[in-house]
């Protein structure tokens, strides 16, 4: 099974952010950049699956500037074969941008199944998949928390409101990783010494520009601290009084 | 000539989602903006009553796009509906509740038309006849506001961001069919089944009180108390990774970064430090209230109300007080 995973490298969700001197995008200085969390579900979700089948090759597709060869090396040392790193220093990418870019080179790509996180966590857009399998006109299922594959088709558990909604389609398809999927390995010593040696191609991208503009970045209003209302359980009574009268919440 | 609003109004079952009925109202109100009219888009299998509830949304037409197919979510029809209707109508603007079914369903169609997508958005505002969209990122660490480069300018509005308000209107608007025809080879995806979660679970990202519990609860057992606590409010139950992680609550309970993010009027978080993970993905309830033994916890800076106290001792003692209130 060729299977392609879609990934991108973004800031880590410690990261402290402060508005660049743009006023639209974060400014990079000591930011930490890592594998999209949700990514990592899906590389491992591919590796599981090559692994169950015990033959098939795991891409790394990645769309993104110089430092994503890192995000790249990390995916590679967790066992995917190859990568394709499409490089662009361009910040304002949207995701319909994005996209064009990803399917115009899984265009050129044999694929029975293409996989990636349901959002990265830096837009949090969560276009990505569902976009990309428009453009290719191939099935797609989201918010996956599992996932079988036999006989040419997928079954899916999509996690939506008020329970599991079970989707099945045939291959070649898009998959994107919801939290619970699977349980991502950490790179072996081992398997980090093999990705140097794995191929990485870098290609410019085939992509269309950008569908929405971004007139400015802002904090969220400052959400400050309100009352102890109290130390023990004498606080109880003024607590549920003034979430009655006060705030008017219950 | 006016030009259009399209909803796109998801219901479930023969219920409207809460979403529904607030994209509605955010339609109406950006049309009101735009000199537009709002036309409702609505999917399902024998909806044509249920349609007409959008009425009382201010809604001017209403169109039902009824099919056996589409009792459940069936993306590339829902997809081949909207494009023709898109191609009808030419609206400026295209909104979707952010679900799990608009999340998926908007950017197909945006991919299949070439055009920009803001998604979950917490708010729109009209500037000089186009839509300005405004949206978190960064899981609310900032916000950014959007334009769109061209029409439809089409956007996915955040489950409880926006208010859903009752406007009738002098007459009812028309309920018609949608002729386009989908047949089940046109469908790629298909629900084999619906699996419910236990009994009557409120949703939390729809819920207006939300009582969540974290690492302090200290075990699984112990968010039995949460959940009487919870069934006395009218509240749904969730909780922190700590709480998921360790096993104690399924994921789909976890609010937070890698969890769902929720805006209830109250939040009541019950052993959670407030780490930013947690915060990013609760941070816009309407009241904070924190109980936690930890004087220092992150938790106190943001929460609106608070007790530092062992929430062994403060949640049964809450209980109690909450049943005299109802009283």
């Amino acid at each position: 099974m060729k299977i392609v995973v879609c990934m991108k490298q973004v800031p880590d969700t410690e990261t402290k952010v402060r508005i660049g001197s743009d006023g639209k995008t974060i400014d990079p200085t000591d930011v930490n950049y890592v594998v999209n969390p949700y990514d990592e579900y899906a590389i491992e979700e591919a590796l599981r699956i090559k692994e169950a089948t015990g033959e098939g090759e795991v891409t790394i597709l990645t769309l993104g500037p110089d430092r994503a060869i890192n995000a790249i090396r990390t995916a590679l040392a967790m066992g995917a074969d190859r990568a394709i790193h499409l490089k662009t220093d361009d910040t304002y990418l949207d995701s319909h941008a994005v996209a064009t870019a990803l399917a115009n080179e899984l265009k050129n790509m044999e694929y029975d199944l293409v996989l990636t996180g349901k959002q990265a966590v830096d837009d949090d857009a969560a276009q990505i998949g569902p976009r990309v399998a428009a453009l290719l006109d191939i099935p797609c299922a989201t918010i996956v928390t599992k996932l079988t594959i036999e006989n040419g088709t997928f079954t899916a558990n999509r996690e939506v409101e008020g329970g599991v909604e079970v989707v099945e389609g045939a291959l070649p398809a898009m998959i994107t990783a919801q939290k619970g999927l699977n349980e991502p390995r950490y790179a072996s010593l081992k398997g980090i010494m093999m990705a140097k040696r794995k191929p990485v191609e870098e290609k410019e991208p085939q992509l269309d520009e950008a569908k929405v503009e971004i007139l400015k970045m802002e904090y969220p209003p400052e959400r400050k601290g309100g009352r102890i209302v109290g130390k023990d359980v004498d606080a109880v009574p003024e607590l549920v009084r003034l979430l009655h009268e006060e705030a008017k919440v219950i | 000539m006016a030009g259009n609003v399209l909803i796109v109004a998801e219901q479930r079952k023969g219920q409207f989602r809460k979403a529904a009925y607030e994209v509605a109202t955010a339609g109406r109100k950006i049309a009101d903006d735009l000199g537009a009219e709002v036309t409702a888009l609505v999917f399902g299998k024998d909806i044509s009553a249920m349609a007409a509830e959008l009425n009382a949304y201010g809604v001017d037409k209403i169109l039902v796009s009824e099919n056996d197919l589409f009792d459940n979510y069936a993306p590339e029809g829902f997809v081949k509906v909207i494009l023709e209707t898109i191609g009808n109508l030419n609206p400026e603007v295209v909104l979707f509740g952010a679900t799990s079914q608009g999340k998926d369903l908007a950017p197909r169609v945006a991919s299949k038309l070439g055009v920009g997508l803001a998604s979950d958005c917490t708010g729109l505002r009209v500037e000089n006849g186009k839509l300005i969209a405004k949206r978190p990122v960064y899981a609310g660490k900032a916000f950014i506001e959007l334009a769109f480069k061209a029409n439809p300018q089409i956007a996915t509005l955040r489950p409880k961001a926006f208010t859903a308000e009752v406007k009738e209107k002098g007459k009812a608007a028309p309920v018609e069919k949608v002729s386009v025809s989908v047949d089940a080879s046109e469908i790629k995806t298909t629900v084999k089944e619906f699996q419910e979660t236990g009994g009557g679970k409120i949703e939390l990202t729809e819920a207006d009180i939300i009582v969540s519990g974290g690492r302090g609860m200290k075990g699984p057992e112990n968010f039995k108390m949460l959940e009487e606590l919870a069934d006395l409010l009218g509240a749904a139950v969730g909780a922190s990774r700590a709480a998921v992680d360790a096993g104690w609550r399924p994921h789909s309970d976890q609010v937070g970064q890698t969890g769902k993010t929720v805006s209830p009027n109250l939040y009541i978080a019950v052993g959670i430090s407030g780490a930013i993970q947690h915060l990013a993905g609760m941070g816009s309830s309407k009241v904070i209230v924190a109980i936690n033994k930890d004087p220092e916890a992150p938790i106190f800076q943001k929460a609106d109300y608070g007790i530092v106290a062992d929430l062994f001792d403060i949640v049964p003692a809450l209980i109690e007080e909450v049943k005299k209130l109802k009283n």
